[in-house]
């Protein structure tokens, strides 16, 4: 049941206090917390919303390739050019190929990812669940007794965690294929040598734990953008400030998620 | 001279509204009780003890000046508020202790018109009237939800808008694409948020139009908020008049306008 309304009466102020930063931080964690735990339940119990999952994969996941490709294929020719000179210094002109490999599949190719995606998908869910909010919208769901935790929320987090290590895969297939144009470029190599050399020596956890972390990040972009969208007051400002705060938020859980989630797959794979 | 022209007290009532006969003891038994009912928002109190009753087949129109919680009540019935204090009994449920199962199986028995329509602006208006077919009616047909879809947009005069979305349809179309909605599940229960706020005086008649017919084919326990004195003569059957959280009087028009509270007579006479 909501516990906030859209719409107050009309000499009830919304900002009658304004907490300390400290608390309105924990409340911030309490409510997300609760969230949380209402769109798990809400995610396990039948019937399973299979339609709109598909409408949101459709949605987060295929709409977002064309960026992410890009992304991806900048990654590696930045890549490419910046590292080629240091180990040409250095006498290791011959690692290029595995720097480049393992430095967008390990890490680059993840966080690039995501941060596209919190910047797209992020930014889009808040700012539509928050014009949902304050149009009623969710209200309207919840009347005709429909849980919109389930249809919008748990739909659109599901699919973040699937899209994530697919769009990832698929950064990394483009910024490994435009390392390779670009090293061909300045000195020509087959594209058959160069994955041979690129992946001399890469183990299960070099490749598939860093693609999988991105599921992590898949929850973080979709928790908090639901979050912060489903819970907006105030009109077209609540709107905005939801987009806003909902990438900012999921950008910055994404990088510090990262931190632990490296010395995580380390420690499990050592 | 107009119908819409004359003071309030001479309009006539619609004659082709008769309320219910009560045939069971089903029917007998309302299926809203408000029982003292209050609601804070902070230090404001917006519902200082309201209590009433709506039967089957009765229109139960709440006025009240713009802002002090008239919309709060609704919400508090279809269980997206609780009360601070008090009982809202829909259909023997009470919606502030149920359980949320509960809660939802009496929601599926009422059908909401929000004040703006609040139909799901991703939808055409035929996917926004199927929204509840869908997710209740799980065994019907495609086709038989189409069917269902068209008959609902027919009653409510919107057969050749189905495609449309909602942002490509006036504010009265809108209204008319959520009352049909609203009746797609075949409600006990009708509960209208100011459905002629923001229309046009003709736009707003024949939506009161459209809902007195709906009243009469359905036989709903119907409430209408509003600060429409206009509509509520024309489609209720009892009127409730609210101030600073209170019922001052409820009634008929004429048990109104024998009233001679300040208030009422104000707010009969429209000098707001």
């Amino acid at each position: 049941m909501s516990s906030t309304p859209s719409v107050l009466p009309s000499n009830v102020s919304s900002r009658n206090s304004r907490p300390n930063p400290i608390t309105a931080t924990l409340e911030w964690f309490g409510e997300l917390g609760i969230f949380v735990w209402t769109v798990i339940k809400a995610a396990v119990t039948p019937p399973f919303q299979i339609a709109e999952f598909g409408r949101q994969l459709d949605e987060i996941g295929a709409k977002s390739v064309p960026l992410v490709i890009l992304a991806g294929s900048a990654i590696g020719v930045v890549l490419a050019l910046e590292t080629r000179y240091s180990l040409v210094r250095f006498g290791a002109k011959s690692l290029l190929p595995a720097t480049i490999v393992f430095a967008v599949v390990t890490e680059m190719s993840p966080i690039i990812t995501g941060l596209v995606v919190s910047g797209r998908v992020g930014a889009g869910i808040g700012a539509e669940l928050a014009a949902m909010k304050v149009t009623e919208q969710i209200d309207a769901i919840e009347a005709s007794a429909v849980d919109p935790h389930k249809l919008l929320a748990a739909t659109r987090i599901a699919a973040c965690i699937v899209a994530m290590p697919l769009l990832t895969v698929a950064a990394s297939f483009f910024g490994i294929f435009c390392g390779w144009i670009t090293a061909t470029l300045m000195e020509p190599v087959s594209l058959m040598r160069f994955i041979n050399e690129g992946f001399k020596g890469a183990a299960f956890k070099d490749l598939l734990p860093p693609t999988f972390k991105t599921c992590v990040y898949g929850m973080i972009i979709g928790t908090v953008a639901c979050f912060q969208g489903m819970r907006t007051r105030g009109g077209a400002e609540g709107v905005g400030r939801a987009a806003t705060t909902s990438v900012v938020l999921s950008s910055l859980f994404l990088i510090l998620s990262d931190v632990v989630l490296v010395k995580v797959i380390q420690l499990l794979f050592p | 001279m107009p119908v819409n022209d004359l003071p309030v007290n001479d309009m006539p009532v619609s004659e082709e509204y008769k309320p219910a006969t009560k045939n069971s003891s089903e029917d007998s038994e309302p299926a809203i009780v408000i029982d003292q009912i209050t609601k804070s928002f902070g230090s404001q109190k917006v519902l200082d003890g309201v209590s009433f009753q709506v039967q089957r087949g009765e229109t139960l129109a709440i006025l009240g000046r713009s802002g002090t919680g008239k919309s709060v009540l609704l919400r508090i019935i279809v269980g997206l508020e609780p009360p601070d204090s008090g009982k809202p009994l829909i259909l023997g449920t009470n919606m502030s202790q149920a359980s949320i199962a509960e809660i939802n199986s009496v929601r599926k028995q009422m059908g909401f018109l929000f004040q703006h329509a609040a139909l799901y602006d991703s939808l055409t208006v035929a996917e926004n009237v199927a929204f509840p077919l869908i997710h209740h009616r799980p065994k019907m047909s495609a086709s038989e939800r189409s069917d269902c879809v068209h008959a609902l947009l027919q009653e409510v005069g919107l057969e050749g808008h189905s495609e449309k979305m909602p942002s490509d349809i006036s504010g009265g179309m809108q209204k008319r694409a959520g009352l049909a909605r609203a009746l797609a599940l075949d409600p006990v229960i009708l509960l209208l948020d100011e459905p002629t706020a923001g229309l046009d005086p003709i736009s707003s008649g024949e939506i009161d139009e459209l809902i007195l017919k709906l009243q009469k084919e359905h036989q709903m326990a119907s409430i209408v908020v509003t600060h429409d004195m206009v509509s509520a003569k024309t489609i209720a059957t009892r009127i409730a008049l609210m101030d600073k959280g209170k019922i001052i009087i409820q009634g008929t028009i004429e048990e109104l306008q024998k009233s001679d509270e300040a208030f009422v007579t104000q707010f009969l006479h429209r000098d707001f």
